[in-house]
């Protein structure tokens, strides 16, 4: 498959030189396999970090889509430098609509897999070329990051309780049998993508995007993958009272 | 006491409502009907005040003005309900305008980019998509 028009707009982007660019696969056609899969990142408030978590990804992935939700600190700025594709919402809307916009994108651009990735770094490259890889090889619908499949993630108790009672939250919800409810780290196949309608704006979109999948019918698979909690990530990650917010926008529609 | 299952079942029917998906137009007559008895409720209990402690004698409640100030809880239990789904309806609504705003512009900035990329290649901006949503991959490629 040749690269994409949008493509021909990096060619004159300044050079992001750290791993291979995606300039390396101009011309040539794609070496990866990864080629046809859309990173949808939802962006908010994150300049300090957002320049290198897409030089990183661009790396895997050359094509990403990034959703800029109303942030005030020059984020987009710093996202187009490295030749990611960056939408703008007016207004912020929150992360559930620029998750849904990001997926409308990249839909309309040819995606085979949509894949849902943080903005804050907290997601790994790595594992989320494997979820496509896995995606495609066993020919899933969707398949959900789970931080409780392996131990390499490491989360504080409180964080944990909330995580499981989030978790069984949804299992009771949508008859999904998940370790992880609340990952960011999605791949969702095209026709899977198509049927997503997320209309809670705020966090709750979590459990919805979840639901969704379950109600299309698709053969779903969970891979463990890392969270990094850094002490970015910390600072910014929502608080625990949140998951307040969340169940009550979850009950009262 | 009858006044305590009317409010709790009062009570109920308004978390109820909540939850349950936005009603049309059978809601807003019903609204709309309440609120009509509602005044001639408050202007018989101004005109008659006997009268209306009679009627909250009748559901066990002692004084006219108490039974006033029940039914001033459930009506503004009922408000909170109601305005509650018409915000969350409204900023649905605005969050899909302003992603079909988003997704247009981001169209038009590709679209007037081609252009000046390919100029001789392709045909000028092809216009407002009819449905972003289902903005045809195939005629941006060349």
């Amino acid at each position: 498959m040749p690269s994409d028009l949008p493509d021909d707009d990096r060619v004159d982007v300044p050079a992001d030189g750290l791993v291979h660019g995606p300039a390396d696969d101009l011309g040539e056609g794609p070496a990866d396999d990864l080629d046809d899969a859309w990173l949808v990142v939802p962006l908010y408030d994150e300049a300090t970090v957002i320049g290198d978590v897409l030089r990183e990804a661009l790396g895997t992935f050359p094509s990403i889509v990034v959703v800029d939700d109303g942030s005030t600190d020059g984020s987009p700025a710093q996202a187009r430098a490295t030749g990611a594709h960056v939408l703008q919402h007016p207004v912020n809307l929150g992360q559930g609509a620029a998750l849904q916009t990001g997926i409308a994108y990249a839909l309309a651009h040819g995606a085979r897999y949509v894949v849902t990735f943080d903005a804050d770094g907290q997601h790994q490259v790595a594992d989320a070329a494997d979820m496509v890889r896995l995606a495609r090889a066993e020919d899933l619908g969707a398949v959900l990051g789970s931080r409780f499949l392996d131990d390499r993630t490491q989360a504080g108790l409180v964080k944990r309780v909330v995580l499981r009672a989030a978790v069984w939250f949804t299992n009771a919800t949508t008859g999904m049998r998940l370790t992880d409810a609340h990952n960011g780290l999605r791949v969702i196949r095209r026709d899977a993508a198509l049927q997503i309608d997320l209309r809670q704006a705020r966090m709750a979109h979590a459990s919805e995007i979840i639901a969704q999948i379950a109600r299309t019918g698709v053969p779903w698979r969970e891979h463990p993958v890392h969270v990094l909690y850094t002490d970015y990530s910390r600072a910014k990650g929502q608080s625990v009272l949140n998951s307040v917010n969340i169940l009550v926008d979850l009950v009262f529609k | 006491m009858w006044i305590k299952i009317l409010l709790i079942v009062a009570v109920v029917a308004v978390t109820v409502g909540l939850t349950r998906a936005t009603g049309g137009a059978r809601h807003q007559a019903v609204r709309r009907i309440l609120l009509v008895v509602f005044v001639l409720a408050a202007g018989v209990s101004v005109l008659w005040p006997p009268l209306l402690t009679k009627a909250a004698n009748l559901v066990g409640v002692g004084r006219g003005a108490d039974l006033l100030l029940y039914a001033l809880v459930i009506a503004f239990l009922t408000y909170i309900s109601t305005s509650y789904r018409r915000m969350s309806r409204m900023s649905r609504d605005l969050t899909t305008l302003a992603r079909e705003l988003t997704l247009l512009r981001a169209q038009v900035e590709e679209d007037a980019g081609h252009a000046d990329l390919h100029k001789s290649s392709t045909p000028g901006p092809q216009g407002l998509p009819r449905d972003t949503a289902s903005t045809t991959y195939d005629s941006q490629r060349d």
